[in-house]
């Protein structure tokens, strides 16, 4: 039997290292592999609209190549700040292999843990614009109606925001995985 | 390949309602299913060169931290007993006292300047792993009159894929906390037993700490033809 998840609390800064929201970092892992850099921002609120300001997030992406782990760390963690927000450095992912042989369109893996949530609530970024989001195999799952919640827009060039709703109105979609 | 789905029985309610603060906190609509991906069964590759080890939190800066040491020892396996190498544990407690040591935590116990908190250990090939504390202390929080959180340790687990990732926490036996708490009392019976580490004398070690032992299993593999061929 698989170990239960319990909640990460409002005490998970210890640890918290700021250094790991920007996955361009120099000396980091990333330092000098070649892309379009882009900003992911958001707020995360709750059911009330209030915002969470004791939440981390995680994401995993693959590198502007569309491969995980060969030639880009993926994996940032940044802590939401007084207002919600978290705010990511990183390059835009490429396609990425979907099931059987169809192609999913770039998009960014975002994992939320907080007090208040006994596991951890799954999501994916994507970006306007982008063709290939109306072919995705994971997007097509996903009621029309609510896929909105998944779609970053560009708020200026190279910065890309998404807000996650926890509960209510424009609940953002989680994903079951 | 693919994981295994979370089986029912085994993870706590998103919505918990002696737990306050997940009221307003929890997804009303049920979370959309997914096949995995690439993105699911992939996961960030972590090393204790990039990601270096701590080891010992009964120490900072080459001082030794107020309170009871313990070694807190265990294996990480998955659903089918595979050992889980390469696995990153990210460890964090409260003091001896019941305290972080982080300004967001206003309880009023003494904060121990030779007790950071946090620690990072990766399993071995055989999926083991040790680290060295300080027994945390019991704190209180504001969910419901006199509430305290029983004695705990917080576990951060990141496996071979990205559906594995799992956060915890580790409680001590006999703590009577156990009874009250919301958060453990929330995992459903048969499962919650599993976060309650054992003592261990084969952990312990002579004339220096307490050993107890506190064994991790993630989600498994789900078999394929092409994993399992005829």
């Amino acid at each position: 039997m698989i170990t239960a998840s319990q909640t990460s609390g409002p005490f998970w800064h210890l640890i918290d290292f700021p250094e790991w929201a920007d996955l361009l970092r120099a000396g980091g892992p990333n330092d000098g592999v070649a892309g379009s850099r882009i900003t992911l921002t958001g707020t995360v609120t709750d059911g009330d609209g209030a915002v969470c300001p004791d939440a981390m997030i995680e994401i995993w992406q693959a590198g502007p190549d569309g491969a995980y782990e060969a030639g880009f760390h993926g994996f940032g963690r940044c802590a939401t700040d007084a207002q919600g927000r978290f705010r990511f450095a990183t390059l835009k992912p490429g396609p990425v292999p979907g099931p059987g042989n169809s192609l999913q369109a770039p998009h960014i893996t975002l994992a939320i843990f907080a007090r208040g949530l006994m596991h951890h609530l799954t999501t994916r970024a994507y970006f306007a614009g982008e063709a290939l989001n109306e072919t995705d195999p994971i997007l097509a799952l996903v009621p029309e109606g609510r896929r909105g919640t998944l779609i970053a827009r560009e708020a200026s060039p190279g910065h890309w925001n998404l807000d996650i709703r926890l509960q209510g109105d424009h609940e953002t979609v989680f994903l079951d995985i | 390949m693919s994981f295994r789905p979370i089986p029912p029985g085994v993870f706590p309610p998103m919505d918990l309602p002696s737990y306050g603060s997940t009221h307003k906190r929890h997804p009303d609509q049920a979370p959309v299913r997914i096949p995995h991906t690439l993105t699911e069964t992939s996961a960030p590759r972590f090393t204790s060169s990039a990601y270096p080890e701590h080891l010992d939190m009964s120490r900072h800066n080459g001082r030794e931290a107020m309170g009871e040491r313990i070694i807190i020892a265990g294996r990480v396996t998955d659903e089918d007993g595979r050992p889980q190498p390469g696995v990153m544990l990210e460890v964090w407690q409260a003091n001896a006292a019941g305290r972080y040591q982080l300004d967001r935590d206003q309880h009023d116990a003494p904060l121990d300047p030779n007790f950071s908190g946090q620690a990072r250990v990766f399993t071995d090939a055989d999926g083991n792993w040790s680290i060295t504390t300080i027994r945390p202390g019991a704190y209180p929080w504001r969910n419901h009159h006199n509430a305290w959180r029983p004695v705990h340790v917080h576990f951060g687990l990141h496996g071979a894929g990205f559906a594995q990732r799992l956060v915890t926490q580790m409680y001590f036996p006999g703590d009577p906390l156990l009874a009250l708490d919301p958060i453990y009392q929330g995992v459903p019976e048969g499962a919650r037993e599993r976060l309650v580490a054992k003592f261990d004398l084969d952990v312990t070690r002579p004339e220096y700490a307490l050993g107890y032992r506190f064994d991790m299993v993630l989600r498994g593999r789900l078999a394929t033809p092409m994993e399992n061929p005829a």
